[in-house]
């Protein structure tokens, strides 16, 4: 045991703090479900390295000193990963900032701030690498089980990155802090989160769209422009691919420059971490004034219902920054279409299943909002309307929001093909309605504030949700090219909503 | 000449892990204020619950103004409010549209609701505030808003849940009054509290509650009179009234 108020003691806490964190995630607070979701974790690892294998086996002979083709492939697919961890560590960071929890109790304590907050940036580093360390492991397993051990060194490369965006995040979001204040950083840096984790990936799949007319991502990094515009082999800017690929040397310079650069970033922001932490704690809410109504408008139960709804996620810039991650996913196919009516191409069938998949997955989220993110549960159970036309009223809500945000692009898709046009409406329509079914058997009471955690509250309820997506959106792809091949995907959808509604907790 | 019923529980059980509330009865008139009192965990909100069908009991009758709550909800609710003690209301809602959609609910009509709201936030002190969004309210201003939610549809019976809980002694005593004059009204008031002070001088009648059971009810001198401590303070009465079983036991 170490000694209290030292940095190890601090770190320990930290550490139980984090891990009963995680298991409360993972077993929704019951300690009964840890059994089930080790043996859950255990299939799920299984399933993800045959994916893994499915996915890169074919990459494990690439050499470790391989063509500047291979670097930019390599360095871009680490990029990729880079944005997505930036995105998760800023979310941290800001957490870290306005989350009360036992902020009190630390800041009227005598241990020093300094010491606190350079544990708590630590600790930000470690759970963003730790995350990235589960993720990336089938791939590095299957890579190192086909190609030797020399692949294990992208673990190192992994948790690299994982420090690096730790250090770049608290930066990011200390600047924030310091130019536009602590009431704006809070929503702003929640975007940026979003952007710069969803940014990367739709700029490399318009820019394959505007160069090749396809949405995958990985063409614009296979391309021969780019290859003979990057650097040469031997530049430093390989390091982190070389160090993937098994090059000690490269390795150990990667791994030594991100604990350099975490170290520094602990020592320059841990004080300034504490102020901020204490001026994002004394931020009010502030009054903010709506126009006064003209009086009140008659409207039925259900009507009230949904518009509440609406105005309730119109006016929340957080839950909006929530839901544009996959709102920003639905610019590439409006690039293409766009494309596809410049220069005739075919390309627009493309474009059907992934906007089914947008609409699945964002029906998802509005539907959570609306039926589990009731913020006056005890108002509607008490009022005079029946619980199953509440339910009506909150569908209807979010299929209509649903039907407004998708119309334009199904309306343009229609000038370019009535049939893909009527495919990719109904696919929507059917996806989100999927997806709201998922939310609803497994609904709970949670608050809107909690939107973030809904995806940890139920893993069935994710997973069925993401697969019913997937699914629909393959059907609709398939029927979109006209092949009755579309009713095996079709019949899979229905499969999961049927899984559902056997696995699905009994509704009091 | 015999009172109105306003409410009438007949043998209401509801389990959980154990016994919540076993088989109570429980009466209260139409005009009445009425407290229900008990130790922490002694089935108050979870009788309260099942009165305003927010909990299906396992077994027993409830009848609001003559009407079969468990067989006819919904006209049930139509003439009640619930006020919990945690004010569950919209932060991103001004009071006012919190009123509009609280009155949507209850299908009150515009002419006769948007009166009432404006009334209502003026009674309540909130004019300043009408128009301005939730998110930013204290406590007892947030109590006063879901007040006056449950108000705006005149309903005939105002179930309440430590209503006072965390209020300032102002916030306190518009909450106090605007109950008060409910009764004077006509209407019927249950509330839950622990502050004894509040049950003694505004309660017609006081029910007290332990271990899931109704164990002495009525009006102040009653309770007195059943304790054999006459002139002594409601919180003597209580303690004695919720030891005596807990001894027994």
């Amino acid at each position: 045991m170490s000694q209290p108020a030292t940095l190890t003691w601090l770190a320990e806490h930290e550490l139980r703090l984090g891990w009963r964190d995680w298991l409360s995630m993972m077993t929704a607070g019951r300690r009964s479900r840890v059994r089930t979701v080790a043996i859950a974790l255990v299939v799920f690892a299984v399933f993800m390295h045959l994916v893994a294998w499915s996915m890169i086996g074919g990459y494990a002979s690439t050499p470790v000193d391989p063509g500047k083709s291979v670097l930019v492939a390599v360095t871009g697919t680490l990029l990729l990963s880079f944005s997505l961890l930036l995105s998760q560590a800023m979310e941290s960071v800001t957490r870290a900032f306005y989350a009360r929890a036992d902020l009190d109790l630390i800041l009227t304590s005598p241990v020093p701030q300094r010491k606190v907050f350079a544990v708590r940036i630590a600790r930000i580093a470690a759970s963003v690498s730790a995350v990235a360390l589960f993720l990336a492991s089938p791939f590095i397993n299957m890579l190192a089980a086909l190609g030797g051990a020399r692949w294990l060194a992208a673990y190192g490369v992994v948790a690299a990155m994982g420090m690096v965006a730790a250090a770049l995040a608290v930066a990011l979001t200390v600047a924030l802090f310091r130019s536009i204040g602590p009431k704006r950083t809070r929503l702003i840096a929640q975007i940026v989160a979003a952007v710069i984790g969803a940014a990367f990936v739709i700029g490399l799949q318009i820019a394959a769209i505007l160069s090749y007319g396809t949405l995958s991502r990985f063409a614009p990094l296979q391309s021969e422009w780019l290859v003979s515009h990057a650097p040469g082999p031997h530049s430093a800017i390989w390091l982190p691919a070389r160090a993937a690929l098994g090059d000690a040397g490269a390795l150990l310079i990667v791994v030594a420059a991100s604990f350099a650069v975490i170290a520094l970033s602990i020592a320059l922001f841990s004080r300034r971490f504490g102020e901020h932490v204490i001026a994002a704690s004394g931020v009010s809410q502030g009054a903010v004034r709506q126009r006064a109504a003209d009086g009140f408008r008659r409207s039925s139960a259900a009507h009230a219902l949904r518009r509440k709804e609406w105005t309730l996620l119109l006016r929340d810039p957080w839950l909006v920054s929530q839901s544009l991650m996959q709102i920003l996913y639905l610019l590439p196919p409006a690039v293409l279409l766009w494309r596809s009516f410049h220069e005739g191409a075919g390309g627009f069938v493309l474009l059907v299943p992934v906007l089914v998949m947008a609409a699945g997955q964002l029906g998802g989220g509005l539907a959570w909002l609306s039926i589990s993110g009731e913020d006056a549960p005890d108002l509607i159970a008490s009022a005079p309307i029946s619980p199953r036309r509440v339910i009506w009223a909150k569908i209807e809500a979010v299929m209509e929001t649903i039907a407004m945000v998708f119309a334009p692009f199904v309306v343009a898709l229609a000038f370019a093909s009535s049939w893909a046009a009527l495919v990719a409406g109904l696919g929507v329509l059917i996806a989100a309605a999927a997806s709201t079914l998922v939310q609803l058997r497994f609904r709970t009471q949670a608050k809107r504030s909690q939107f973030r955690r809904r995806q940890v509250s139920s893993r069935i309820a994710t997973f069925a949700e993401a697969f019913s997506s997937i699914a629909w959106a393959a059907a609709a792809a398939l029927a979109a090219i006209g092949t009755w091949l579309a009713l095996a995907p079709a019949l899979i959808a229905l499969g999961i909503l049927f899984g559902v509604r056997i696995v699905s907790p009994r509704q009091a | 000449m015999q009172r109105p019923v306003a409410l009438d529980v007949r043998g209401l059980t509801k389990r959980f892990d154990r016994p919540a509330v076993e088989a109570l009865d429980l009466i209260v008139y139409g005009g009445e204020f009425y407290a229900l009192v008990g130790p922490n965990g002694a089935g108050k909100t979870t009788t309260l619950r099942m009165v305003t069908g927010l909990l299906r009991p396992d077994s027993g009758t409830i009848t609001i103004d003559g009407i079969d709550a468990l067989a006819d909800p919904i006209a049930a609710k139509q003439v009640t409010a619930w006020l919990s003690d945690e004010p569950m209301i919209y932060d991103k809602l001004t009071p006012y549209e919190y009123l509009e959609f609280v009155a949507g609910l209850w299908r009150i009509a515009p002419d006769v609701a948007e009166p009432r709201a404006r009334e209502l936030i003026d009674w309540l002190g909130l004019t300043p505030h009408a128009h301005e969004r939730c998110e930013g309210f204290s406590r007892g201003m947030r109590q006063k808003v879901a007040l006056a939610g449950a108000l705006v549809h005149d309903p005939r019976l105002i179930i309440l849940d430590e209503p006072l809980t965390g209020l300032d002694a102002g916030s306190a005593r518009t909450v106090k009054n605007v109950l008060s004059e409910r009764v004077r009204a006509g209407g019927t008031v249950i509330m839950t509290t622990h502050i004894l002070e509040v049950a003694e001088r505004m309660a017609d009648r006081i029910g007290i509650i332990a271990g899931g059971r109704l164990i002495a009810e009525g009006t102040l001198d009653e309770l007195h009179h059943k304790t054999g401590k006459t002139g002594s303070s409601l919180e003597e009465t209580f303690l004695t009234l919720v030891e005596a079983p807990v001894a027994a036991e």
